[in-house]
């Protein structure tokens, strides 16, 4: 049996039953990174057999948390302590943090193992790992095709049995769109509900990290253990954290289900509008009742995003500056040199080109007409979704309005390469919790993602609709050839 | 021409918290450089700042000691700009929505008193320190340590008219932020900083002329100095049919003189926008209440009671109340002593003399409150003369002994036995045979030096009341 192949819950139900110790897995799961790794690329940079002997120390006693000895990947924005956080990154190429992220801690204080740090959109900007300065991850259902981004390489590893599940974070979309595309579950929760405290920032009140895995219980279970108020991050929010996996039920009898309309139009690849409608039926013949729902300002998420985004990111992006670690270009004939060289040279264009959309939103004369326009009209499209939660429990779409490009098709089209983000944006700019789920494959066999979205801290009813769908079908269960 | 000098402080006041405003580091001074650092204010990847409360608590005690609106939303922006001491590449500030709004203080200047309004107090991060070094290796080093460190700017309405007025208005905040105990107040340290916009127009004219702002001003002699040459030199361009330029310029102490620093065009853009890693500050009625109820008696109040409590004058009154160390010494000196005024002649001269004015010299001073009323009280009984007190307390001073040791160990106490002054009288009557003629004869005048030669004769403990009546009778 290919142990690497497990889910946390198999995992986990092998070593209570002691079928199977935490050593025996990672190793089963490094010889599958190491069998894998060529082709897909997922990793940054991999723990290898110091993970094996970490997994042979792990304290007993904490076998009880579901995650006791299990290989996590963590995507390469979260900051680990002593290890590598590059953020697929050449300014940040040798960065040690001295630190770990809230959610590391919380999932080494689980018993968590750590399988490697995966590759991303440099700083988490783009739609399909091809600005990382760590090569493109290809996706394990087609190597000529990305695995959808920034959080590629996790989705690609969890898509190819090269962990049993990882972190992302999603800031526009970037965990949801590529566990669409590399038919896995991706959920984002609520803004708040994880903290940020060692996530490496992008667009600040945009992201969220969250769980990339096999099936929806795993994201259940993976949530629980990262979610929760934080002191370290103001904006975590302080709520009681559900215990997720036990309210998973399947039970969707008198759900409301809405469909924005806006969400399945022009634009929309004729395979992705027919697994949504299947869905829909499927749900529906369950017990829900479904209905259209009206999200008017869908158009201008797109715009209002790379306002915002941008401009957080012009300022985020400003400690990077050659004097107290990550790249500095030398020698230089003074300061001014130092910082201009040390930053065309450590980064990459993309993330130079949203530094500069950024500055330009937020300058003297601009701003107003820029970035306080796009906070209104982040307002009007936070009522939109208000609204239709007024009348529905959970809102359901397609993830992306197509299965994964070919790498290098919108590379050199930087707004074609936005729009494909156009139905995941919004959900960030709103701050609601949504998941994407394998839903169907297209006539080329890639997978199609499933987008459930629900209420401000309600995960639990949209991990609970996304299983009901789970239980009813069985393409997550389908695994790519590699 | 007559012109009408017009100005406008900043002030940054380092605020006295145990930690600094966005991590527990210590804001302590010194230590070895990047010592007081951790990952926050280092400003490390994927780090946030949590907001300090003790910070806030000091802004609103200062904010109400200043009459200000407490605004019930605030929030914090980032200033955006690159140096090498700013490890973020932006400042954390308020900018929008600032803590207090629209307060005032009351400056005096000759007896007058004068409103200065306060336009608004908000709380920011220091940066940090760069250290650099000559010679045949030279160097740039940057200390972080300062960064991060809590300051307030209060910035107040262009209401000052003169450079004196500014002067008073920095002295009457530093007063009253040290009533606070919310900041140390000490300019040549920094932690009391103070930039200034000055512009003249013509007497008569509502519009303002263009100002410049000045900076580098680390002492309050410095602020009304450079204001001076300020004023001086945009008067002389303007008398010179000239215009004024919008620029920043920098005082230079040693020459005496305000030097360009940067022209409008070359201003920073800081492009402000609301922190998203921080959440609005909320304050709340019961808040404010809370620390409402902390706040000492402000300088005002107690000058006032000063004068009521303890009948004395207006200018005794104030230079008692510029420090709480200050007031409190005279409170618990005159309550042993109960003689108001004459416990404020011996603080204002003696006393303030030998501390040089400084609180920390008055902390330490050898003389504490009881002393110098026992000292009081032995004047006002007749054991010692006025003339005699100077001399034990320039021995309390030097060796901290207390005045009754001293008036013993040193024979000092007066004299007020008739009959061995008169001794004293006679003889130098008897010696000065001239003097007594010429008094005589009507020449007042010597009567003084004849009193002079009693005191000296008797080492100047004879009582002077009792040695002019008895001069008196045998002349």
């Amino acid at each position: 049996m290919d142990l690497f192949r497990w889910t946390i819950q198999e995992a986990s139900a092998a070593f209570r039953e002691g079928r199977c110790i935490p050593a025996e897995l990672m190793a089963s799961v490094n010889s599958r990174i190491e069998a894998v790794e060529d082709k897909i690329h997922a990793y940054v940079s991999v723990a290898g057999d110091a993970a094996v002997q970490q997994a042979a120390s792990l304290s007993a006693g904490n076998e009880a948390s579901p995650l006791w000895g299990v290989p996590i990947a963590l995507k390469d924005n979260l900051a680990t302590r002593g290890m590598r956080t590059t953020c697929s990154s050449k300014i940040l190429e040798s960065f040690c943090p001295p630190y770990d992220a809230t959610v590391v801690s919380r999932l080494r204080g689980a018993g968590a193992l750590f399988s490697g740090k995966t590759n991303l959109d440099e700083f988490a900007m783009g739609s399909s790992t091809e600005t990382s300065y760590k090569g493109t991850t290809r996706n394990p259902w087609d190597l000529t095709r990305i695995p959808g981004g920034s959080s590629g390489g996790s989705a690609a590893a969890v898509a190819a049995d090269a962990c049993v599940a990882a972190l992302g974070s999603d800031t526009g979309g970037s965990i949801r769109q590529p566990a669409a595309h590399c038919g896995i579950v991706g959920l984002k929760p609520t803004y708040g509900r994880v903290s940020r405290f060692g996530l490496v920032a992008f667009a600040s009140s945009l992201e969220q990290i969250g769980p990339l895995t096999k099936d929806v219980t795993d994201a259940a279970i993976l949530l629980k253990a990262i979610a929760g108020h934080d002191h370290r991050d103001s904006t975590s929010v302080n709520v009681p954290v559900p215990d997720y996996p036990s309210l998973l039920n399947g039970d969707v009898q008198d759900m409301r289900i809405g469909v924005p309309q806006e969400y399945l139009q022009v634009g929309v690849q004729r395979e992705v509008r027919e697994a949504i409608r299947n869905a829909l039926d499927l749900l529906g013949a369950a017990g829900a009742s479904i209905r259209e729902i009206s999200l008017p300002h869908t158009d201008y998420a797109v715009s209002t995003y790379y306002i915002l985004a941008t401009a957080e990111a012009s300022s985020n992006l400003a400690r990077y500056d050659g004097v107290k670690y990550g790249y500095r270009a030398e020698p230089v004939e003074d300061l001014l040199d130092m910082y201009r060289r040390s930053r065309a040279e450590g980064f990459g264009p993309e993330v130079k080109r949203r530094i500069m959309l950024g500055t330009y939103a937020l300058s003297s004369g601009y701003y107003d007409a820029y970035y306080r326009k796009a906070q209104q009209v982040r307002t009007l499209i936070m009522r939109d979704f208000e609204a239709a939660f007024d009348v529905c429990d959970v809102l359901l779409a397609p993830t992306c309005p197509t299965t994964a490009f070919r790498i290098g098709e919108k590379v050199n089209d930087p707004l074609q390469m936005y729009l494909s983000d156009i139905y995941t944006i919004s959900v960030n700019l709103a701050g609601i919790p949504g998941i994407s789920i394998p839903c169907g494959f297209d006539g080329q066999g890639l997978p199609i993602g499933l987008q459930i979205l629900g209420k401000h801290f309600d995960e639990a009813t949209v991990l609970n609709a996304a299983y009901a769908y789970e239980q009813r079908t069985d393409w997550h269960g389908q695994r790519p050839a590699l | 021409m007559a012109y009408e000098t017009i100005i406008g402080l900043e002030v940054h006041a380092q605020l006295k918290t145990r930690a600094k405003i966005f991590c527990s580091c210590s804001t302590e001074f010194g230590g070895p450089p990047n010592g007081h650092t951790c990952p926050v204010c280092l400003g490390m990847p994927g780090v946030l700042p949590v907001l300090n409360r003790e910070v806030v608590n000091f802004v609103l005690k200062t904010g109400l000691a200043l009459h200000c609106r407490i605004n019930p939303f605030s929030r914090f922006a980032r200033k955006n700009y690159f140096y090498p001491d700013l490890p973020k590449g932006y400042q954390i500030s308020q900018y929008e929505h600032p803590l207090c709004e629209a307060g005032f203080l009351h400056i005096d200047l000759d007896g007058e008193q004068k409103r200065i309004g306060i336009t608004r107090i908000h709380m920011e991060e220091d940066a940090g320190k760069n250290i650099h070094g000559e010679g045949s290796e030279p160097f740039s080093y940057v200390d972080l340590n300062r960064t991060g460190v809590p300051l307030m700017e209060i910035v107040s309405e262009p209401d000052m008219r003169s450079p004196r007025e500014a002067a008073a208005y920095m002295r009457k905040l530093r007063t009253i932020v040290r009533y606070l105990d919310v900041c140390d107040g000490n300019m040549e340290q920094g932690s009391l900083r103070c930039d200034a916009n000055v512009s003249l127009r013509r007497v008569g004219e509502s519009a303002f002329g263009v100002r410049t702002e000045l900076k580098n001003m680390n002492s309050f002699k410095h602020v009304e100095k450079a204001l001076d040459y300020e004023v001086r030199r945009q008067a002389r361009i303007l008398d010179e049919g000239g215009s004024t330029v919008q620029e920043t310029r920098l005082w230079d102490a040693e020459r005496g003189v305000t030097v360009s620093m940067r022209g409008k065009e070359e201003a920073h853009d800081y492009r402000y926008f609301p922190d998203p890693d921080l959440v609005p500050l909320h304050v709340d009625a019961a808040w404010i209440d809370e620390i409402r109820a902390t706040l000492p008696e402000l300088p005002d109040e107690k000058m006032a009671r000063f004068m009521t409590a303890y009948g004395l004058p207006r200018y005794d009154a104030e230079v008692l109340t510029v420090s709480r160390e200050l007031s409190d010494y005279f409170e618990a000196c005159n309550s042993v002593a109960q003689a108001p005024k004459v416990v404020s002649n011996w603080i204002m001269g003696d006393l303030l003399r030998e501390c040089k004015g400084e609180d920390e010299a008055l902390a330490q001073c050898p003389v504490n409150p009881d002393m110098l009323a026992r000292m009081i009280q032995m004047i006002e009984q007749g054991t010692i003369s006025g003339k005699i007190a100077k001399t034990v307390f320039g021995e309390m001073v030097k060796t901290g002994k207390t005045p009754e040791v001293i008036v013993k160990e040193k024979n000092l106490v007066q004299v007020t036995d008739e009959g061995t002054i008169a001794e004293l009288v006679d003889r130098v009557i008897a010696d000065h045979p001239e003097q007594v003629v010429q008094y005589r004869d009507g020449k007042e005048k010597v009567f003084g030096f004849l009193v002079g030669q009693v005191m000296k004769a008797s080492r100047g403990k004879a009582n002077p009341a009792v040695v002019n009546k008895l001069l008196k009778e045998r002349l």
